[in-house]
C-alpha cells in the first residue's frame, strides 16, 4: 500500500491542508500554495479535500505503486505518461502495479498537484502531514522527496470510478477569475506616502524569478516607505505584502515565517493569492484595492463555486469508451454523443436531493 | 485582522496584548468564539486569522471592541525558566569579539548576560523561537551586515536590543555568545514548545561536562528544565 518514488524533481513535497492554530508558537501553516487545485486533485480520486498529496514546481518525477490506485494531476497542464501512454491532466486515471507513472513540468502555471486515491499517509507532525522545508517537519523527514522514497497510502475503494469535472469547467482556472489581484490595505499602509500608495494600483507589477514556497519578490514598481522599512516585528499571514529596504514588494506564501519586521503595505485577498502565485515569471499584473468585507465576500463566493465544482464531478467517459466497449456498441447505426452514451450522473446528487 | 496597542517595544503593552490573547483563547476553548483559526500575540499587536464562513470580520471587530482592554492583565501567570548556557566555544563564536567591542573581559560579559532577567516578548519567525527583551544596553549590538548561513539549534545570541535562543538550525545575522542543550522546539516531544510569550528567562553558566550530560538527556527526548512561577 505505497507509492515508490523512482525519480523526483527538485521541488516535490508532501502537502495536506496545513497546520492551523500554531502561528503563536512560530509554526508556519505550510500546506498547498493553490488550495483549490489541491482540493480538486483530491476530489478526483475520491479523497477528502484535506488529504495529503504531492505538490511540485518544475519537473515532478516518476512513480510506481504496489497496488492499483487512481491518481489525478491538477493546477497546471503537465505531460503525463503511464509507461509510454499519454494521459490528460484534470481527471483521474488508474495506475496498475508494474506500470510507471511519469509527470513532467507544469505548463502555463507554476504549482501543480498529484493526488493518489487513499491519500498519502506519512506520519503527521503537529497535526499535519505538510512539509515545512525551513523547519524540517512533516512529509518525509521534512524535506523535498528524492528517488527511493516510499509514500504509504491510506485505504480507498478499489472499484470506485475515475472522474473528471463537469463540461464547461476548466481544471486550471477553477474558482479563479481574470482581472487585477485584489488587496486589502494595511496594516502598515500608513508608512507609505499617498503617491506611493497610488502606484500600488496604477502601475504594472511583474513576477520575478525570486520565488519559492515561502515568498515571491515582485518587480516593476518600487514602493519606498516614508517612515522607513523597519517596524517592531508583528504578525504576518500568507498574502501579506512586506516591503523591505529595497522597495521591492515581497509576497508571503504558504511556508512564510509567522512574524516579520518590515512594513506590510497590504494583504492579498485570500481568493486571489493562488492566482498570483501561479503566474509564471515575467507575467505582468495590477493590484486593485477592496475592503475587508468585499475580500470576505469574494472568498465566500469562491468557496461556493469550489463546492459546486467538486459536487458535480462525473465518471470519466474514457472508462466506458475503451475498445471492448466500443466493439460491443452499434457504431454504424448512428452517431452517439459520448455524454449520452454514459449518461453521467453527478456524484452526491442523491444526497443533495434528500 | 490586527489589533495594535503600540508601535514600540514596551513590557506593559506586551503584557496587555498577551492578556487579551489569553482571554480570546479562553473564549475559543469555551465555544464562545467560533471561526478564529489563529491568535498570535506579538510585541505590540495581536493578529487574528479567521474563517469568514464562520465569523465575519466586522462581527469579530465589534466583539473585540466590546471585550475592551484589560490594563491589569489577567493572562496566565508568568513562568520563570533557568536555561543552562555553555558560553563561548564553537557555537558561541562571537563571545570574545563581543567582550572586546564592549571593553569587558569575557567573565564580565558572561556575568552581565547571565545576571539579566529576560522577558519572552513573543514566539515567532520559526517554531518555538523566543524573542527576548530586557537586555542591558551595554549588550545591544547591531546585526552582522551579512547573515551566516548555518547557526546551530540552541545558539544563544544578540540582535540589536533583543536576545534569542535559536530553536532550529538556520541562517542568522545575529551574534552568538553561547549554546544551550535545551531544545525550545522538539516536534517528537509530548510538549513540542517550551516557552510562551510572557515567560521570564535567566541564563545559568555551565561547563562542558554538564553541557554534554544535558545534551545526552535532551537527545533522548527528555525535557531537561521545568519552569517555576515568576517571582515578579
Amino acid at each position: 500500500m505505497s507509492i515508490q518514488v523512482l525519480s523526483a524533481g527538485p521541488m516535490l513535497t508532501v502537502q495536506d491542508a496545513g497546520r492551523s492554530g500554531l502561528r503563536h508558537m512560530g509554526v508556519s501553516s505550510a500546506g498547498p500554495i493553490d488550495r483549490v487545485a489541491m482540493a480538486l486533485a483530491n476530489a478526483l480520486v475520491g479523497n477528502n479535500q484535506g488529504a495529503a498529496v504531492l505538490e511540485f514546481a518544475g519537473p515532478c518525477g516518476s512513480f510506481r505503486s504496489n497496488r492499483a490506485v487512481r491518481f489525478a494531476v491538477t493546477g497546471a497542464d503537465c505531460a503525463i505518461r503511464i509507461d509510454e501512454r499519454k494521459i490528460l491532466p484534470g481527471e483521474s486515471h488508474r495506475l496498475n502495479p508494474g506500470e510507471t507513472l511519469t509527470v513532467g513540468v507544469p505548463g502555463g502555471a507554476v504549482w501543480a498537484y498529484l493526488a493518489f486515491s487513499g491519500g498519502i499517509e506519512t506520519p503527521p507532525v503537529l497535526g499535519s502531514r505538510s512539509t515545512h522545508l525551513r523547519s524540517g517537519v512533516g512529509g518525509v523527514e521534512g524535506r523535498s522527496l528524492k528517488a527511493a522514497d516510499l509514500l504509504p497510502l491510506g485505504r480507498d475503494d478499489p472499484d470506485a470510478p475515475c472522474l473528471r469535472i463537469a463540461a464547461g469547467l476548466d481544471h486550471r482556472s477553477l474558482g479563479t477569475e481574470r482581472g487585477p489581484i485584489r488587496v486589502i490595505l494595511g496594516p502598515q499602509d500608513g508608512y507609505f506616502a499617498p503617491e506611493v500608495l497610488a502606484r500600488l494600483t496604477a502601475d504594472d507589477f511583474t513576477v520575478t524569478a525570486q520565488r519559492d514556497r515561502m515568498a515571491m519578490v515582485l518587480g516593476g514598481v518600487q514602493l519606498p516607505a516614508a517612515r522607513g522599512h523597519d517596524i517592531v516585528s508583528d504578525g504576518t499571514v500568507p498574502g501579506s505584502i512586506q516591503v523591505p529596504g529595497s522597495g521591492m514588494p515581497l509576497v508571503l506564501l504558504a511556508e512564510s515565517q509567522t512574524t516579520g519586521g518590515y512594513p506590510k503595505i497590504c494583504t492579498i485577498a485570500s481568493c486571489d493569492l493562488a492566482r498570483l502565485a501561479q503566474m509564471p515569471v515575467g507575467a505582468h499584473f495590477r493590484f486593485a484595492v477592496v475592503s475587508r468585507d468585499e475580500g470576505e465576500d469574494l472568498w465566500l463566493l469562491q468557496q461556493r463555486k469550489l463546492r459546486v465544482a467538486l459536487d458535480t464531478l462525473v465518471p470519466r467517459p474514457r472508462d466506458f469508451l475503451h475498445s471492448e466497449y466500443l466493439l460491443s456498441c452499434d457504431l454504424v447505426g448512428g452517431i452517439y454523443d459520448p455524454e449520452e452514451v454514459v449518461r453521467p450522473v453527478p456524484l452526491h446528487q442523491q444526497e443533495a436531493d434528500t | 485582522m490586527i489589533l495594535q496597542l503600540g508601535e514600540t517595544i514596551d513590557a506593559g503593552v506586551n503584557a496587555r496584548i498577551i492578556a487579551l490573547a489569553s482571554r480570546l483563547e479562553t473564549a475559543v476553548d469555551a465555544g464562545k468564539l467560533v471561526g478564529v483559526l489563529d491568535i498570535v500575540p506579538t510585541y505590540r499587536s495581536l493578529l487574528l486569522r479567521y474563517d469568514p464562513e464562520q465569523v465575519r470580520g466586522a462581527a469579530l471587530e465589534r466583539m473585540l471592541r466590546d471585550m475592551g482592554d484589560d490594563p491589569a492583565g489577567t493572562g496566565a501567570p508568568a513562568r520563570y525558566w533557568q536555561v543552562p548556557c555553555l558560553y563561548g566555544g564553537e557555537i558561541g563564536q562571537d563571545m570574545d569579539e563581543l567582550a572586546g567591542m564592549k571593553g569587558l573581559t569575557t567573565d564580565e560579559l558572561i556575568a552581565i548576560h547571565s545576571g539579566t532577567d529576560y522577558r519572552v516578548y513573543m514566539i515567532g519567525f520559526a517554531p518555538g523561537f523566543a524573542y527576548l527583551g530586557g537586555q542591558p544596553e551595554i549588550l545591544h549590538t547591531p546585526r552582522l551586515p551579512k547573515p551566516r548561513q548555518n547557526i546551530a539549534r540552541g545558539a544563544i545570541g544578540i540582535g540589536g536590543q533583543q536576545g534569542n535562543i535559536n530553536s532550529v538550525a538556520g541562517p542568522s545575522g545575529w551574534r552568538f555568545l553561547g549554546w544551550t542543550p535545551v531544545r525550545s522546539f522538539d516536534p517528537a516531544r509530548a510538549e513540542p514548545f517550551l516557552f510562551r510569550a510572557g515567560d521570564h528567562i535567566r541564563f545559568r553558566r555551565i561547563g562542558t561536562e554538564e553541557a554534554h550530560e544535558l545534551e545526552a538527556r535532551s537527545v533522548a527526548g527528555e525535557t531537561i528544565i521545568t519552569p517555576q512561577q515568576a517571582l515578579t
